[in-house]
């Protein structure tokens, strides 16, 4: 279902830009296309009363196969405020518990709904099912590899709280071997024009090869650093992940690495005025007392899921011609 | 064929010539054809000859079978810089190279535990495209994982 882009303009500022596309990952999407869903999320943020239901006898479903909360609820309230119904597939009390495979059950989801918002343990799982579906699918995570409407997000949070995504220093904390939303942050901002991005990442989590493969095809330079210390006093922007223990093949290497960073109040002292972002949820690598700093964004950047998911819905399914 | 001016295996009347084999791989390559020996095909292999293009090499040669475009294809992910000639009458018919396929369907198999096309093999035909042709890698379309040519290698094998 993924449509030619030169189908549509090099500008990529026009709606068929998102119109019936699948959402598989950041690097489909231009600077521009992010602009125009940054703009559109900003009206439904700052004017909630004005908000259309521009998704009337729409149905969207969604089919999660790994735990989700915030990705999840707030795409089925974007849909819902937008006019549109939310069915759910429950793959723990559904035929995927019987051995469904995925293309099969993505031809069901399709022929019931409008647009498929997914999420699964795979990589690659998006990707065949938009091959499978005559509707749009939306990644809401494919295994380590992609998670796109987060970036999105986390590009957005930025530009809201920062006013600005180019010219930063960012700081990016945490699992970078199998945290998605890494990958996908990273992807993202290969299309700005960050100052300084470094890593700060635990041996033997740091980036895949072909992520870095990517990155460099992109042309963004990243920094790899021992100890966050070292850029405290330096970033605009700190991203933290937790350890993405389901994730690892043997235990025994999570137990070695789980613990092996953790940012306090303390910790930030020497931080400025840095946003402390953090996709959430967060195991034990972001203290509580953190959370009453005005430089605490991660409760911020989950509110702004909600309005961020609906304009990504809005561009991609609704008709603005009504 | 071989630097020698006498030669270690007789001609063919009819068949093909595997020859720029990297040396060592020409059990590989016989395993990639289906072991046409144990059909009671005849087969000479010439093993580990000194090659200007590849400093040793190894040479097959295939009595009364023609390697088929989608076999070269194949030898093209053991043997990259394999050159197939195709003999009828002691005559040279046909030559073609084996240039290693853009695109890989259902041949090889992805590393990557968790990628979708090893947890659903069954209903989905794994897809690799060429990363590069010298070393040899291909890139697994679901997951971005990179096959060595040493993995390749062992696959085929």
């Amino acid at each position: 279902m993924q449509w030619p882009r030169e189908l549509f303009g090099a500008d990529g500022m026009s709606r068929e830009a998102w119109s019936g596309k699948d959402v598989l990952s950041v690097l489909d999407f231009s600077r521009s296309d992010f602009e125009q869903l940054f703009e559109l999320a900003s009206d439904f943020a700052d004017k909630p009363g004005s908000v259309r239901k521009s998704l009337p006898d729409r149905i969207v479903a969604t089919a999660f196969f790994e735990p989700s909360t915030r990705t999840r609820l707030s795409f089925s309230t974007a849909a819902l405020k937008l006019g549109a119904k939310v069915i759910d597939l429950s793959p723990d009390s559904s035929s995927v518990m019987k051995g469904e495979s995925l293309p099969d059950t993505v031809r069901m989801l399709e022929s019931y709904s409008d647009l498929i918002i997914m999420r699964h343990p795979s990589e690659g799982a998006a990707l065949l099912a938009s091959e499978v579906s005559k509707v749009p699918i939306v990644n809401g995570g494919d295994g380590s590899q992609h998670h796109p409407s987060q970036a999105m997000l986390d590009l957005f949070t930025i530009k809201r709280l920062k006013g600005r995504i180019d010219g930063l220093r960012y700081a990016v904390l945490g699992d970078a071997r199998y945290a998605r939303t890494v990958t996908s942050l990273l992807y993202g901002l290969a299309k700005y024009k960050p100052k300084a991005v470094y890593l700060v990442s635990p041996e033997g989590l740091t980036m895949r090869t072909e992520v870095k493969d990517t990155l460099d095809r992109l042309k963004l330079k990243t920094e790899q650093v021992k100890d966050v210390e070292d850029v405290l006093d330096k970033v605009d922007v700190i991203y933290m992940t937790r350890i993405q223990k389901e994730r690892f093949p043997d235990p025994n290497e999570y137990e070695r690495v789980k613990g092996s960073y953790r940012i306090t109040r303390s910790t930030l002292a020497r931080a400025k005025d840095a946003l402390v972002m953090h996709p959430l949820p967060r195991t034990n690598e972001l203290a509580y007392d953190v959370d009453s700093l005005p430089n605490a964004a991660y409760m911020e950047q989950a509110r702004l899921g909600v309005p961020l998911r609906m304009a990504l819905l809005d561009l991609v399914l609704g008709d603005r011609k009504k | 064929m071989s630097d020698k001016k006498t030669m270690l295996v007789q001609k063919i009347s009819d068949g093909t010539v595997i020859d720029h084999v990297s040396a060592g791989k020409s059990l590989s390559v016989l395993r990639l054809l289906g072991n046409p020996q144990n059909r009671g095909v005849t087969v000479a292999l010439v093993m580990n000859v000194s090659s200007s293009k590849l400093g040793r090499k190894d040479i097959l040669k295939v009595e009364g079978v023609e390697l088929t475009d989608e076999q070269v294809q194949k030898l093209a992910l053991i043997a990259p810089l394999a050159s197939v000639v195709i003999i009828r009458s002691y005559r040279v018919t046909d030559k073609k190279n084996a240039v290693p396929p853009k695109v890989v369907t259902g041949i090889l198999s992805c590393t990557g535990a968790t990628c979708i096309s090893v947890r659903e093999k069954d209903s989905v035909q794994s897809i690799f495209s060429l990363a590069s042709s010298s070393p040899l890698s291909y890139k697994c379309k679901f997951c971005g994982r990179v096959l060595s040519e040493q993995e390749i290698s062992a696959q085929l094998g």
